[in-house]
């Protein structure tokens, strides 16, 4: 496993489909290229969908951890075009 | 002189309850038509029919509203916008399909390349009933495979890479059949509990999987009068070539054991399904 910083966290716990990738992708456009995000979001149709998303959308996911409250953090690394 | 509807219906005519008057099935294969031949279809149905055109629910066109005396002159219209005239009655129908992988992300085999192969093989056919072919790029299943009488639905033959992976977990909960589980950080798969919808490889950020397009074929499905989800008592089909030969089984075996009028479900409640299943294993085998 790659070492990484975390330089944002967004929740995406509040909103669904598709509003949870919109979100995760505006908050990877704020950031700069190979910076990482931390993305808290929901069990179910989010974390099912959305890593898969973000890797089409270019970016490098890089771990996906449960915090055992029903929600989990995935790690994600900016890739630009 | 007496009308031919059988003729008519045939060459995709089909009878309205305006006398005199027909609705155009024209031929679509996986419900994609070119710019080209819209703009002939909207010619013709404003110049011959009453301007307007009907989505048929298999992703056919129809222009109805044409009229007995301007057919033979519509088709040779339509020909020019390389239109082609459908079919109706007993045989083999317009092959259907989603996008598939040429277009849409969630795609694991290329639905409009096995529909053009489908209905080059197969289209019009004559049989003793209509026989449905429909394709399907993954197990969203946008094109119903099962409603068909043979439905093809595309999969992938996944294989875990161990040496790419970063064990970030991510395919754990991709995964909706809970065949995959992830301890200290190692993946392992129980291929029993999988279902080939490829969401584990697709979801991969390292692309840790060997994915090979794969199809799961299904048989004896109608959506009419009476309504069965089609069967798939086959293990995964991994190449065109195979996919084909179990087809030609399966469509063969239709001509050959049918009675009239009796759809494919039909067939195989009276001739028995372990007649048949031994059939397309056999094909299948090769």
């Amino acid at each position: 496993m790659a070492d990484y910083t975390i330089y944002e966290t967004v929740d995406i716990t509040d909103v669904v489909c598709p509003v949870t990738f919109v979100k995760a992708k505006v908050a990877l456009e704020e950031l700069d290229d190979g910076e990482v995000l931390s993305i808290r979001l929901n069990d179910g149709e989010p974390v099912q969908n959305v890593p898969r998303s973000l890797k089409e959308e270019g970016h490098q996911v890089l771990k996906l951890e449960s915090n055992d409250d029903g929600t989990y953090t995935l790690i994600v690394r900016k890739v630009e075009d | 002189m007496a009308v031919d509807y059988g003729t008519l219906k045939k060459g995709g005519f089909m009878r309205q309850k305006q006398k005199d008057n027909f609705s155009l099935r024209l031929a679509v294969v996986g419900g994609t038509l070119t710019a080209e031949n819209l703009k002939k279809i909207a010619e013709v149905a404003e110049k011959y029919g009453d301007g307007h055109v009907h989505l048929t629910s298999r992703q056919g066109v129809e222009i109805p509203f044409i009229k007995l005396q301007d057919i033979e002159e519509v088709k040779d219209e339509l020909e020019k916008g390389g239109c082609k005239p459908g079919v109706c009655g007993p045989r083999v129908r317009t092959v259907t399909a989603c996008q598939g992988s040429e277009i849409c992300p969630s795609g694991n085999i290329d639905t409009y390349g096995i529909a053009k192969q489908l209905n080059e093989r197969y289209f019009g056919r004559e049989l003793p009933h209509k026989f449905k072919f429909g394709v399907t790029g993954c197990q969203n299943n946008c094109l119903k495979a099962e409603e068909n009488d043979v439905g093809v639905k595309g999969a992938l033959d996944i294989k875990y890479i161990e040496d790419k992976c970063i064990g970030c977990g991510v395919c754990e909960k991709a995964c909706r059949t809970d065949a995959i589980t992830i301890k200290d950080g190692k993946v392992n798969v129980d291929y029993d509990k999988c279902n080939y919808c490829g969401r584990c490889a697709k979801s991969c950020p390292t692309d840790a999987w060997d994915a090979e397009p794969a199809y799961i074929l299904s048989f004896g499905g109608l959506f009419g009068n009476e309504i069965n989800k089609g069967e798939s008592p086959l293990p995964l089909v991994t190449s065109e070539e195979q996919l084909f030969r179990i087809t030609d089984a399966a469509i063969q075996f239709f001509a050959d054991y049918a009675k009239p009028s009796e759809r494919f479900k039909f067939t195989l409640d009276r001739v028995g399904r372990e007649e048949f299943y031994e059939k397309i294993e056999e094909a299948y085998h090769g």
